[in-house]
């Protein structure tokens, strides 16, 4: 590791590198339910998964496009309905579903972000969970088609396609682990191509990229809808796993949660919020099982991350490793 | 959708004067909470998402000062003393650390905050729907006005609102404290540099922030239910109302207040789904037309 960038910015001819990293990583993966044959951790990598896909989607915006969104549970949700409701009222098939599910997103995050990109900071942090909750209103009190505050009612169908069956936990393993490390790396893709670098240099300097030409807006934008479409996929994932969907997918506490977990796994690194994914889901676990004051100990937990260490897992392990600390 | 109720509404005037004093209700208490948020932002440069956390606090302080002394006055004092100081504590010893550094660390301090208080409340008063019951001072026959009907206490909570309004005026406009925190808004360098202690500024901001929104708790606390989250609703509320009205200031929050109350109340029978939406909507087409809001300063 070099310079004060850090490893974010590695160079643009490492696809290769990723790729094997990739290769590996799922072969592990796969590998893994052989090893340890345990229905509990095959359950705790899907949610992983599902979440992963989610926090890192937020941290395209996050992290590199310094637009910090509190309302990007509206995509977890709103991918889960939309994927449900296409299962459940149309009888079409998973994957044209998925699809669906993945468009109604960036439909959704088209008109969200065209106007919530007008603002800065903290405006912008407020407004999309404005409209987050807009969804998450409109999802209880539209009973007749979303099942209200229940959720969606008798479950999602998940028939076979192409010899793959969803309701095998195996099976529904290892589609999450493929899924996981595909979207892993297309978003990594994403943020190394020219629109990448000009996504960070507009949350670096906006000035010099409007004087470069650079139509700002458009860029967020793009980088909205994108962030959209694929925290869709970690809801689409999460509602395969319950076989529903609910209301808390799109309430509030799932994008702090989301928030939190790029946070506590680090920014800096594009794998931190993977990492911060894992621990939280662990954390969670822990915290239900020994108190039924489950925000208080997730609130002191924050705390101490954001006001003690003021930083994340995997800034102390860069740190360690003795580059210079990264740039926010 | 119903505009057939919605027309027949608009022109019986019972009909017109019960739904603007429902209006007028939601709205003075969306002001109370909304022209806090805006002080806080217009000195401190920070949206304070606990805010609705505060309301709450105050609701569940008004309750159990209520039930002590069985004055509701009294209970409205305590709880706005209570929340204030709470506010002033949070400030100094919590948001004071984050201020200037990215708006994420702004987030989870906030974050965590609602988490806790949700459970603190549930802790203390328990999980379940609670309410205060209408003190007996207000159990008199509605006011007929108009054939519309109107309950006493919604006089006496227009009338309340209305007063602290007027102190909130006399506070910021007349007074020496009131131009500190407006050059403190302006420029607190500048203020800090002429010898003003900015940490008191900003921790007595705070407090009165908290003041005005455990006063609306605690007010709200004969009409409404009481329940751990019941903050948050009121927190988005009271954004689109700053949003609308102008952030920074406190006449656009009276203004953005009002029409959202009153939008409430008339959506409520012209579009009884979509009363949310209807607020969102009136809150897109000002960051369009004017994205500085009806009273908000050009500048961010």
């Amino acid at each position: 590791m070099s310079g004060a960038s850090g490893q974010r910015i590695s160079a643009p001819g490492s696809l290769g590198r990723d790729l094997a990293l990739a290769g590996g990583a799922l072969l592990v993966l796969l590998v893994l339910p052989l090893i340890f044959p345990s229905k509990v951790l095959l359950d705790y990598i899907i949610r992983v998964a599902a979440f992963g896909i989610f926090a890192t989607s937020l941290n395209m915006l996050v992290g590199f496009g310094g637009m910090v969104s509190f309302g990007h549970g509206m995509f977890f949700g709103g991918g889960a309905y939309a994927f449900g409701l296409m299962m459940q009222k149309l009888g079409v098939s998973i994957p044209v579903a998925f699809a669906g599910g993945m468009v109604y997103c960036a439909l959704l995050a088209l008109v969200v972000g065209a106007i919530c990109i007008r603002l800065k900071e903290t405006f912008f942090s407020f407004l999309t969970l404005a409209f987050q909750m807009l969804l998450h209103s409109i999802i209880i009190s539209w009973v007749s088609l979303t099942g209200g505050d229940q959720g969606l009612m008798g479950g999602i169908p998940r028939p076979p396609f192409l010899g793959i069956n969803l309701a095998n936990q195996l099976h529904l393993y290892s589609f999450s682990c493929v899924l996981l490390v595909a979207s892993l790396l297309l978003m990594r893709h994403i943020l190394q191509t020219p629109f990448g670098y000009t996504l960070r240099m507009v949350r670096d300097n906006p000035d010099r990229a409007r004087f470069l030409g650079i139509d700002i807006a458009r860029i967020r934008l793009t980088a909205f809808v994108m962030a959209g479409c694929f925290g869709g996929v970690g809801g689409i994932l999460m509602s395969l796993f319950v076989s529903g969907a609910y209301p808390e997918f799109a309430y509030w506490s799932t994008s702090g949660e989301a928030v939190f977990m790029i946070m506590m796994g680090g920014i800096h690194l594009f794998l931190g919020p993977i990492v911060g994914a894992a621990v939280f889901m662990a954390l969670n676990d822990v915290i239900t099982r020994f108190t039924e004051y489950h925000g208080l100990a997730l609130g002191i937990t924050v705390l101490i991350f954001a006001l003690v260490f003021r930083r994340g897992l995997t800034d102390f392990v860069a740190q360690l490793r003795g580059g210079a600390r990264a740039k926010p | 959708m119903d505009l057939t109720a919605l027309l027949e509404c608009v022109t019986t005037l019972s009909c017109v004067v019960t739904q603007t004093t429902s209006g007028l209700i939601i709205g003075v208490l969306l002001f109370l909470v909304g022209a806090g948020l805006t002080l806080i932002f217009g000195v401190l440069k920070v949206i304070n998402f606990t805010h609705g956390s505060l309301y709450m606090l105050g609701a569940y302080l008004g309750l159990t000062g209520y039930r002590l002394t069985g004055s509701f006055a009294l209970a409205v004092v305590m709880a706005g003393l209570g929340v204030a100081l709470f506010a002033a504590v949070f400030e100094r010893v919590f948001m004071r650390r984050v201020y200037g550094t990215d708006v994420l660390m702004q987030l989870l301090v906030c974050y965590a905050f609602i988490l806790i208080l949700d459970d603190v409340v549930k802790i203390v008063w328990g999980p379940e729907f609670q309410s205060m019951g209408m003190p007996p001072a207000f159990q008199a026959p509605p006011v007929l006005f108009g054939g519309g009907v109107i309950p006493v206490f919604y006089l006496f909570l227009i009338g309340a609102a209305a007063v602290i309004a007027l102190g909130l005026w006399f506070l910021l406009v007349r007074t020496r404290m009131g131009k500190i925190v407006r050059a403190a808004a302006h420029n607190p360098d500048m203020t800090s540099a002429l010898g003003i202690n900015t940490g008191l500024v900003y921790a007595s901001v705070f407090a009165l922030g908290g003041l005005l929104a455990g006063l609306a708790g605690a007010l709200a606390a004969p009409v409404r239910s009481m329940s751990p989250g019941m903050g948050f609703s009121i927190l988005i509320e009271s954004f689109i109302v700053t949003v609308i009205g102008g952030m920074g200031s406190v006449g656009g929050a009276l203004a953005g207040a009002v029409l959202i109350g009153i939008i409430r109340a008339f959506g409520s029978i012209g579009f009884p789904l979509f009363v949310e939406g209807l607020m969102f909507m009136a809150m897109a087409a000002i960051l369009i037309l004017k994205p500085s809001g009806l009273f908000g300063r050009e500048e961010r």
